[in-house]
């Protein structure tokens, strides 16, 4: 399990978390919602220990990950799974070093089982036989499928997506999040979604929070979120500019909010 | 009357202070850099080292190459007009190629070069996986960048560019052989005499100056792409930084570490 306790974070005078409290379950498939820039990936980045908060603690199976030190803290990263918005593969490896490169550096184990195990977990995401192929020959939706295969190579405990469907196309969006789903089912792990994309977040997930302002203001199943009754919460599942989220706006409109 | 000297004054010093803390964060990070690539050096994969030395130095021997080669010849050439000018004939010419370039501008034009050619490839590099992300992904995977990035670049720089400085000397008194026989007409026993006059500890003073130097390319690349800012941007003010500032730091220790080494009676 993992809770999140009262944690602060700012970049230079801009304060970006200011007090978040959330806990996820095991198991589970929490969705964190939120607007661009709300501080969403700054948030998940703190839980693998990516940042480093001023003040605050996150509890990953009873241990606080904010006080460990930089080797410490490797050994708990081995339980997370990572997939960036990016895909974040590596250019000058190819698809079959780059799921293979999580089980070499965590989970170690003899180069048949690891040859094995790289093409059972591209067969996962839809991707068999790519192996020898260089990550600049993949297309976008390519890239998160093995970008998901490498966070899930060495059968993390948590695994963490941040904007899993964003820059894909609605279809392979779709195929995106039926793997989400698929590898929950299968594979157990509690996963955290980091997204603003309402249709994905209803489909994949177990609860949903709402990050605005620095703090989670609402947290509740997908069928509780659509029926708020917050303004805010409200107004970001709907879309609207009109309501209490302030939007910043460019040209002679700047500086004013809807 | 205080307030307006206030105003005069503050400014500048805020300036001056703002610019002395960015400087005191960056030596202590660049520090941090150096002290854990040297922690890691013993944990680095060969096939990684490997990868790098055949990227740092056998791709900088064209370049090398011709650089030393033109460096040296037109040493014998000026040489030899200066010489003939005052003693009426071509004199010296082995010495002054031998010992310029063992000295000194072998150690210094290969560190230029590989600056150049290898500081802005590791610096885009690294700057590059850092604004996709990629040296997150490598802490999520259980690496650290330094220990996977740095140290194996370190090793290939720090045992590639004295290699390289050996080979530009070679080539360059090779250069310098060639005008000084078929230019000036020096006699090849005169020229190769004058060389082998030139002692060992001559030759080690260049080649811990090219240690020293490929330490300064690698480290100062490796934090400039470590640190390097958001979007295409940010890479490209890394590559150029890289490159100034190792430039710049190569050609400043060299005095430094020339008085250094003669103080020592290395290469006196």
């Amino acid at each position: 399990m993992i809770r999140v306790e009262q944690l602060y974070k700012s970049f230079g005078p801009k304060p970006v978390l200011q007090g978040v409290n959330l806990e996820i379950l095991d198991g589970e498939t929490l969705t964190v919602i939120g607007g661009s820039g709300c501080g969403k990936s700054v948030l998940i980045k703190h839980l693998v220990g990516l940042l480093r908060p001023e003040r605050g603690q996150i509890m990953v199976d009873g241990v606080d990950i904010t006080r460990l030190t930089e080797q410490e803290l490797t050994k708990v990263q081995g339980r997370f799974g990572y997939l960036f918005q990016g895909g974040a593969l590596f250019d000058s490896l190819t698809v079959g070093e780059n799921v293979a490169f999580g089980i070499r550096h965590l989970k170690p184990m003899p180069q048949f089982l690891l040859e094995r195990r790289v093409s059972e977990t591209l067969a996962m995401v839809g991707l068999s036989g790519v192996e020898p192929l260089k990550p600049a020959a993949l297309s976008g939706g390519m890239r998160k499928r093995v970008g998901l295969a490498r966070a899930i190579a060495y059968a993390p405990r948590y695994i963490l997506y941040d904007e899993p469907t964003t820059g894909l196309d609605p279809i392979m969006a779709d195929v995106i999040n039926e793997l989400i789903l698929d590898l929950q089912r299968r594979l157990k792990t509690t996963a955290i979604v980091v997204t603003h994309d309402m249709k994905s977040a209803y489909k994949v997930s177990n609860r949903l929070a709402m990050l605005y302002e620095g703090r989670i203001i609402q947290v509740g199943s997908p069928e509780e979120i659509q029926h708020t009754t917050n303004p805010v919460v409200r107004q970001f599942i709907t879309g609207s500019s009109v309501g209490p989220i302030k939007v910043p706006m460019a040209g002679p409109m700047s500086g004013k909010s809807q | 009357m205080k307030e307006g000297v206030r105003s005069v004054v503050e400014p500048p010093l805020r300036w001056l202070g703002e610019r002395f803390l960015t400087l005191a964060e960056a030596l202590g990070q660049v520090t941090k850099l150096f002290r854990q690539t040297i922690t890691w050096l013993y944990k680095v994969e060969a096939r990684n080292v490997m990868a790098q030395m055949v990227e740092i130095g056998v791709r900088s021997f064209p370049v090398t190459s011709l650089t030393s080669l033109f460096t040296g010849m037109v040493l014998a050439l000026q040489t030899g007009f200066s010489f003939r000018k005052v003693f009426n004939e071509p004199l010296y010419i082995g010495s002054v190629v031998g010992l310029s370039l063992v000295k000194e501008l072998g150690p210094v034009l290969t560190a230029v070069v590989v600056a150049g050619r290898v500081g802005a490839s590791i610096a885009a590099e690294l700057g590059t996986m850092k604004v996709t992300e990629q040296l997150d992904a490598l802490y999520t995977l259980g690496t650290h960048p330094v220990r996977y990035l740095a140290v194996p670049r370190f090793i290939a720089c720090v045992t590639m560019v004295p290699l390289l400085t050996v080979y530009a000397d070679s080539i360059g008194v090779l250069g310098g052989f060639f005008v000084a026989f078929v230019r000036h007409g020096v006699p090849s026993s005169v020229f190769w005499d004058e060389i082998r006059l030139i002692k060992l500890h001559e030759c080690y003073h260049g080649l811990i100056k090219s240690i020293a130097f490929a330490v300064i390319i690698v480290v100062t690349a490796c934090y400039k792409g470590f640190t390097c800012g958001e979007g295409a941007e940010g890479v490209g003010r890394a590559t150029t930084s890289a490159v100034v500032v190792s430039m710049v730091l190569i050609l400043v220790s060299d005095y430094f570490l020339s008085a250094a080494l003669v103080a020592l009676g290395i290469g006196r």
